[in-house]
Formats: structure tokens, sequence, C-alpha cells
């Protein structure tokens, strides 16, 4: 199986400093790689990497069979399409100047949609992250975090991406909103095939997600692989200490 | 066991006969609304804390458990209305003048915040940030005395370099380190109470319990009452170790849900701590089919009064209990 999203020996260095030394990862179609690691571990720099954001020191990303660093701006512009965002902070990710279907329409007048179909896509996609059309019109300052990152997922995949990057997409939510936006990402999976490159520090969020996942710790990846045989049996002693913290969290 | 004022206080305390370090009746706060009118934050809220014991407050966003630690420690906000009553031995905080305020904070009721860099001075040594508090509140006779016991402090907060620390400004430890300097203050006059606002939710997960295990074994060791304000239920589990530490749950500015922290967190009765605890992201629980707290159950402000349903153990009825 041919993957969605790929690198192979990313180096990332700033300064002195080594922020990614020489990873490597493989994302499937329809799959979710879940990344962890502490602060400082490269986690969100490898993101950037991937959007393209910022170009790694050595190392190849590719993004179906298209080198991603040697696309020209035209082709990149396409290229974004197929790989979206959903940052950390939805509301700052959100034109405060515009309402949820001004965004929405954006992106559908990038991709070329007549504009005659805006308003019924705009329902659509709102009907696909569980928010009624009577959010089309509030602005950004009137919308939870919950629903402001229900809507960045709208955005996301207003553009019919094949991977989704999120970069610690929950971590800011209340945990009763936090279960409805993992719920979404679960469906937008199964209904559209996408794949979900997830970055948390969460350890329960990941466990709970992810298919694969791969673990950093200052820049290189010490362990990677199917979730459950990772986690289950770690070989590495950093993603013990992870575990560890985790457990002694959950012994009530 | 009366539900009167002091209802809340009936959760979690079985002998009425412990001295509490701090005894909160009644508790209201409110800010005006733009809109006109009172924003009611914190509503009638009772609680009692005890010498070694730790109660948490367990509450998402909004649900008024910092305003509510904050007023019951003489920090209300300059525009909130307040009301109730709140004794800390013998004195009444929520009317105490200023300079009795001053007295308590630092010496008899330690502060640890969310963020140690917004309470640490960035351009001063921690050395010196150590001895000020102990001087200004005559914990050392003078500053050579003052060096020395600040030395213990740190060890004592499990700094392996203390001499070295002592030297260093604030940006140049870790973020790990800067919330164990924080303790250090917020313990070095011997607190009978410590107040501490999700001191581990802006530091990395491994890190974050060492530091909620710090408080824990401090807390033994030095009896004192810790208020441990979290939004994360495995935190309030970490923190809420022993037989008689408490766990309060916030809702809307209420106490919904106090007891034991295995009452609360094993045998939850309230419908709002079942859906929360339900919620948490787990391998166990298919993709896709976490549970979610209603909507209707998290913006209901229409609870009735906290009830005992075993010893220890009390929960607010839902309005149609009250009626029946």
């Amino acid at each position: 199986m041919s993957s969605v999203l790929a690198a192979d020996g990313i180096v990332k260095r700033f300064g002195a400093f080594t922020a990614l030394d020489g990873v490597s990862f493989r994302l499937e179609r329809g799959r979710t790689l879940g990344v962890v690691g502490e602060s400082g571990s490269g986690k969100s720099t490898l993101g950037r990497i991937v959007m393209r954001l910022m170009a790694p020191d050595a190392g190849v990303v590719t993004l179906g069979d298209d080198d991603l660093f040697s696309m020209t701006e035209r082709q990149l512009r396409m290229a974004r399409r197929r790989i979206q965002l959903v940052p950390q902070d939805p509301r700052h990710a959100l034109n405060p100047t515009m309402t949820v279907q001004q965004s929405l329409a954006f992106q559908l007048r990038a991709q070329g949609v007549p504009t005659r179909e805006w308003s019924a896509r705009c329902v659509e996609l709102l009907a696909r992250v569980s928010l009624t059309a009577d959010y089309l019109h509030a602005y950004p300052h009137e919308l939870s975090g919950g629903q402001a990152q229900r809507i960045a997922i709208a955005r996301a995949i207003a553009n019919n991406p094949e991977v989704i990057v999120a970069d610690e997409a929950v971590s800011a939510l209340d945990k009763s909103v936090q279960a409805q936006v993992l719920n979404t990402f679960a469906e937008l999976q199964s209904d559209l095939g996408v794949a979900l490159f997830f970055i948390s520090h969460d350890l329960a969020v990941i466990e709970h997600i992810s298919d694969d996942v791969l673990v950093l710790n200052r820049g290189e990846v010490v362990e990677s692989g199917p979730t459950r045989a990772v986690l289950d049996d770690p070989k590495d002693p950093y993603t013990r200490v992870l575990l560890d913290a985790r457990h002694s969290a959950e012994a009530v | 066991m009366s539900l009167g004022t002091t209802s809340a206080a009936s959760g979690g305390q079985l002998d009425d006969q412990t001295p509490l370090t701090l005894d909160a009746s009644n508790v209201s706060v409110s800010f005006r609304s733009p809109r006109g009118g009172w924003n009611t934050v914190v509503d009638s809220i009772g609680l009692g804390l005890e010498r070694s014991q730790v109660t948490v407050l367990l509450g998402e966003s909004g649900s008024g458990k910092t305003v509510f630690a904050r007023t019951i420690t003489g920090m209300a906000h300059p525009a909130a209305k307040v009301e109730g009553t709140v004794e800390f031995d013998g004195v009444e905080l929520l009317s105490a003048d200023r300079r009795a305020l001053r007295r308590l904070h630092g010496d008899r009721i330690g502060m640890v915040p969310q963020d140690p860099n917004s309470s640490l001075d960035p351009m001063r040594r921690i050395g010196g940030q150590i001895t000020e508090t102990l001087l200004q509140h005559g914990k050392a006779p003078n500053r050579a005395a003052a060096l020395v016991r600040a030395t213990e402090l740190l060890e004592l907060v499990h700094i392996a370099d203390p001499e070295r620390v002592l030297h260093n400004y604030p940006h140049e430890i870790s973020g790990g380190m800067r919330q164990r300097v924080a303790i250090a203050i917020a313990i070095c006059c011997e607190p009978e109470l410590i107040i501490a606002d999700e001191p581990s939710s802006a530091l990395d997960a491994s890190v974050g319990v060492q530091v909620v295990r710090l408080l824990d074994d401090l807390r033994e060791r030095m009896e004192t009452a810790i208020l441990f304000i979290t939004h994360d239920i495995g935190i309030a589990a970490l923190i809420a170790s022993k037989p008689h530490d408490r766990v309060a749950v916030m809702l809307g500015g209420r106490i919904v849900e106090l007891g034991f922290a295995h009452q609360v967190l094993h045998n939850a009765q309230h419908e709002y701590t079942r859906a929360l605890l339900a919620a948490e992201p787990s391998a166990n629980t298919p993709r896709g089919e976490l549970a979610v707290v209603p909507d209707e159950v998290r913006m209901r402000r229409d609870w009735g009064p906290l009830r005992d349903v075993e010893p220890g153990h009390a929960v607010a009825s839902t309005p149609q209990e009250v009626t029946a």
C-alpha cells in the first residue's frame, strides 16, 4: 500500500540545536499516526515541516508520489489542499472578521466551486462536524472552544484533503468538549478515508485515536509501531517514563 | 446532618469535631453584568479544609473554581460582590483589612501558581527571591541564616544542586525546576494552607506528576491543608492519594458532588460527574464512540442543595427530586 504522507531522514537544526535528527515515518490512507512527545521533542517542528511551513536541513517528505520540497509554487498551491492543518487554538486560526459561512466559502472559492453551490456545501460541511446551519452566520468570538475547533475541522475538510495534520487540536478543550471533537475526527476518517497526523502530548488521547504511534524524544524517534504493541510493551525507557506518568495519574 | 449554610461541609467530613483550618460558609461571588444585574460566578458554596487533607476542586473552564479559591483566601477580584463568611484561625478573611491579609499571605497561606513564570521575578536570582520572603516574614534573623534555610528548602523540593540554583535566574532553569522553586517559596513559612491552582498543567506530564507527588509528600510532612484546583481527573486522583482526601466537583459556580476521592471518582452519583468520567478518552472505547457530556447537563444551573448519599458523600439533587 502506498502511503499518503511519508518522511525519510528528516533533520532540522536551529543553530547548534538539533530539533529533528533523522525522523522517518509512513502514514497510509485512512489511518491515524499519533505523534507523541514532551515539549522540546520536535513534534511541532515535524508538523510544520510536513505542511511545508518550514524546510528541513536534510531528508525528504512525500505527499502521495510527490516530493513536497521540489514542488513549484503552483504545484504547492494544489498540494496544500491535500494536506490541511487543524491547530491547537482555533479562535486564533479563524478570521475574526468573517462569519463561519464566509470562512468556509473562502475555501470553496479557491477550489472553483460555483457560487450557487456554496450555501448548500457549507451546510453539508457543518453537518459533517455535527453542527446545524444556525452557525453559518456566527462569528468566531460567538463560538465556544469546541464549536470553533469543529469549524476549523470543517474548513480543513472543505478542501477534500488526504491528510489532516492536527497539532494538539484537542489539548486546549475541556474534557466534555474534547470527546465530541475526537468523535468528529473518527467519523470523518471512517466516512471520508482521510488520514490523520495527530500530534499530542496526551497519551490517553493518542491511545484512543491512533493506529500507529511515533514516540519522539529530543528530535529522535525512540519507538514506533502499532499503538497497542508500543504502549503495551514499551521497549524504550523514555516511552516507559511517559507511560508511568499516565498510569500513576490513572491509578486511583 | 444540617442542610443549612455549611451543608457542603458534610461531604467528606465524618468527624464534626476536627478543627478546620479554613471554614467557608455560603460563599457567593458575583460580577456586574454588562447587560445590567449581576452574574453569579460562585453560588453559595460551603467548604471546610482540614490539616493534612487535600481537597481537590475539579471543574471545567468557567466552573468558578479559581474565583472561589481566590475569594476564600482573601484575594477576591476588586470588582466582585462577595457574600458569605470565611474563617481562618479566628480571622474573618472576607472582611479582613489589607494588613491582616498581608500577614497571612505567604506566611500562613501559601500559593502555588499555575505558571511559575508569572510569580518569579525574571530579573532576580532565585536565592534573593526566597531569602526576601523569609526575611519579610521574620523566618530568618539575617541574610546568612536565610540563605542556609533557602538551601534546605530547595533540597526539600528535590532540587539536586541547590547552591547552583540559588545563583540562577529563573530563565536559566527548566519549567519543572521553576515550579519547584515556586513551591519552595510557598512552603518557606510552613503555612497551614496551600492553594495550588493547576500547578502541573503547564508542565510536561512526567514533570507534572513529580510536582504533584512533591506536594502530596509535603502536606504529610508539614501537616498542611491543600486546596488543589484542576480540570484533570487523572491529576485529581493522583493528588487525592489518601483515604481522607476529598474531591469537590464544580459546575456553574456550585459544588454538585463532594466526597472522599474514592467515592467521587469510583462511585460517582451526580449525573455531571458520571458523564465527565465517561468522557475520558481511552483505548478501550471504540473510536468515534466516546461518551459526550450532554449540554442539558453541562448548562443546567438549577441543581438542588447537597444531600448526603452515604457518610461523607454529598450530591446535589436534581430539580425533579427536589419537587418530588
